[in-house]
């Protein structure tokens, strides 16, 4: 029962055309040309599998305007304590090292016909394949009395950085007994279990600092992510702290004045000490520059992610609409390999085999307390479809749960590594 | 007399030493003390060789006398065809009186008679075997369970460049260096646990939810393509 690689790479490796007949798509110019814009879990891991894999057969350019990623994904743990803000944060010599040409610079225009980037700084990038892994940006007018000039009176810190600063910052300022409300966002948003873990860290932090302090949060879905794990961890770890008000209860029609520091929830107003408002979001503007958006997101097709509006561009994580994944890292990075690969295959003629993807969100409740969500998901002609899945139970044993929390490190060090090299 | 023995005393101890638990080992720290008393002989660590006695690297669940670059004595060629392996117990049996145990042994070592010490430096020289807490079918917790697997499908020749593209879905979370904080390393595995491994998986004898979600869907030809690759990865 021996098999020789060609038998078994017949049955269950997808070939494409390109494997035959190799498509010379850099006409004139020498090496095929990958663009790839924002360096974060979508757009690094990219950039970084197509350098690596096509072994400089392929000229690799990541264009991400900050010099150090500021991982959102453990920023909420910096708000309960349990990291630094350095622990975060992640540079882009490695990428380099593999190969990637790093220009630190926005992209602020994409020319589809003469299939060029224009950079902020003014110059042009040509390219054969365009990668695009923007993140998210907000709809304007999704929380009233809240834009974009009110991020500080109002931190979303949902892109991580000086905004986590900032409310980290709010926090420790907080009056003895005040109130720290959170305004959740309508689905579908970066990182579904977010606000609430984050809540969860928020309230680590004044159990130890400032015991008499209230949360209330104003969700406009009536459930949310890992709902029963958060409520029976709220209730074990911090009885009585944490007012969750869903959409039954008017949770979903919010205003705020930011200069009064004041929240209405359903007509009541509220003065509150510190306001994270987490908008409606959407795909980084740059994805409708590019005109590849429908609505908030860019729809893709799920074998490949490459763009329903324009087959050599492709679009990656957050931005993404794909189907059933959550917008998560993890989502964005799993995305990238199979792009990668697909990519790395219409350049090169390299082999090109199924696409597979997976997710898993660790979130942390309290110390040692960790509960995670997962699935497998395959790639169908409609979207991105979910296969099989999993999520930690409720009642479980603080020995699990603390062996999740561990997992969960090494998950962060394994993806950061994944993504930078 | 003696070659049955060794029959029976090997027998005991295969199915003993599935039993004893890591925790029963002694304090490795404290071990690498002990061990001082071993290095005229015997090198263990990275890049040990065989020197008046043979390296120590890899000794759990080795065949007593398996090195085949080692010369060893008469006593032990017979212990290593009568069967006998290195475990927590046998190791442990050995040092208290090596003249005893295999008694023309070339060892001129009179033993370690504090159980201590022995239980510590057997501890230390577990270091430098395959690891269980990240190969759990590794000596000493090893179980049985997991290797009631089809001989077709452990005869399966792995793909390492098909699974090289696969493993980018392992290495979200194990890192590709080996580093193994809060998620176990499965670099250089070989090749044969890592398919026991991912077919108790699988079938849902090893316990892990995110582990059995993707073993799942993984058929026996991409199982054996991630161990080969992960086998021969380098850094
Ligand atoms: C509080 C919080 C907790 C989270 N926790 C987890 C978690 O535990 N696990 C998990 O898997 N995910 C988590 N996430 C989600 C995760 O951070 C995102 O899903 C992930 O970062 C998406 O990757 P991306 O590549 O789409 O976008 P990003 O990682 O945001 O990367 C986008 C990059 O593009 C750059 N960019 C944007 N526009 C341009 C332009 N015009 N030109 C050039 N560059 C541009 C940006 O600077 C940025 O670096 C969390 C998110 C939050 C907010």
């Amino acid at each position: 029962m021996k098999m020789n690689r060609r038998a078994f790479l017949g049955k269950t490796a997808l070939v494409t055309a390109s494997l035959a007949a190799p498509a010379v798509l850099a006409d004139g110019h020498g090496k095929p040309r990958v663009v790839v814009i924002g360096g974060g879990a979508g757009g690094a891991t990219a950039a970084r599998y197509i350098a690596k894999d096509s072994k400089g057969a392929i000229d690799v350019t990541l264009v991400e305007p900050t010099r150090r990623y500021y991982t959102c994904f453990f920023s909420n743990l910096y708000l309960g304590g349990f990291k630094e803000m350095e622990d975060l944060g992640h540079g882009y010599g490695g990428l380099a090292a593999s190969g990637v040409n790093v220009v630190h610079d926005w992209a602020i225009g994409v020319d589809r016909d003469a299939k060029t980037v224009t950079l902020a700084g003014g110059s042009s990038l040509p390219y054969d394949k365009l990668i695009l892994s923007p993140g998210i940006d907000f709809v304007e007018g999704a929380v009233p009395g809240w834009d974009i000039t009110a991020q500080n009176a109002m931190p979303h810190a949902y892109k991580a950085g000086s905004q986590t600063e900032l409310l980290k910052a709010q926090l420790m300022a907080m009056p003895e007994g005040g109130t720290f409300a959170t305004v959740a966002p309508p689905n579908p948003y970066r990182c579904p279990p977010g606000p609430y873990e984050r809540v969860s860290m928020v309230a680590h932090f004044l159990k130890a600092n400032n015991p008499t302090a209230k949360i209330i949060v104003a969700d406009p879905k009536p459930k949310f992510s890992k709902m029963a794990l958060f409520q029976e961890g709220w209730a074990n770890h911090y009885e009585g702290m944490i007012d969750w008000i869903g959409e039954d209860f008017g949770g979903g029609n919010v205003s705020v004045d930011p200069a009064a520091m004041t929240l209405t929830i359903d007509g009541e107003e509220t003065k509150v000490d510190v306001c994270n408002v987490i908008p409606a979001m959407k795909a980084g503007r740059i994805a409708e520059l590019a005109g590849v958006t429908d609505g908030n997101w860019a729809p893709v097709n799920a074998a490949d992610m490459s763009s329903k509006a324009d087959p050599d561009i492709y679009v990656l994580g957050d931005a993404s609409q794909q189907g059933d994944m959550p917008k998560s890292g993890f989502s964005a990075n799993s995305q990238a390999k199979v792009c990668a690969n697909a990519v790395r295959g219409v350049l090169t003629g390299s082999k090109v085999f199924p696409a597979k993807f997976s997710n898993t969100c660790w979130s942390l409740i309290d110390t040692n307390d960790g509960v995670k969500v997962g699935a497998t998901y395959e790639a169908t002609p409609e979207k991105i479809a979910k296969v099989d899945g999993f999520i930690s139970q409720t009642g479980e044993s603080a020995e699990l749960r603390k062996t999740t929390y561990e997992e969960s490190e090494g998950w962060y060090t394994g993806i950061t590594s994944d993504m930078f090299g | 007399m003696q070659q049955a023995f060794w029959v029976i005393f090997s027998a005991c101890v295969t199915v003993a030493s599935a039993a004893v638990a890591a925790d029963d080992l002694g304090d490795a720290e404290a071990g690498q003390a002990v061990f001082a008393q071993c290095k005229g002989c015997h090198q263990v660590g990275e890049g040990a060789k065989n020197r008046i006695g043979p390296h120590l690297n890899g000794l759990f669940g080795r065949p007593a006398g398996a090195l085949e670059d080692f010369k060893y004595s008469k006593s032990f060629q017979r212990a290593a065809a009568s069967g006998l392996e290195w475990h927590a117990d046998t190791l442990d049996a050995f040092l208290e009186n090596p003249r005893s145990y295999a008694s023309g042994t070339r060892m001129s070592f009179r033993g370690i008679k504090n159980a201590k010490d022995r239980h510590d430096v057997i501890a230390y020289l577990r270091l430098f075997s395959d690891d269980p807490a990240n190969i759990p079918e590794a000596d000493p917790t090893a179980t049985a369970t997991d290797h009631d697997l089809d001989p077709a499908i452990l005869a399966i020749q792995g793909d390492p460049e098909y699974g090289e593209y696969l493993s980018s879905e392992c290495t979200t979370c194990h890192q590709a260096d080996g580093g193994d904080d809060g998620i176990p390393s499965i670099v250089l595995w070989p090749e044969e646990d890592f398919v026991i491994a991912m077919h108790a998986y699988k079938n849902k004898q090893r316990q892990h939810p995110v582990m059995q979600m993707m073993a799942a869907r993984l058929n026996d030809e991409e199982i054996a393509a991630l161990a080969a690759y992960f086998n021969r990865l380098e850094n």
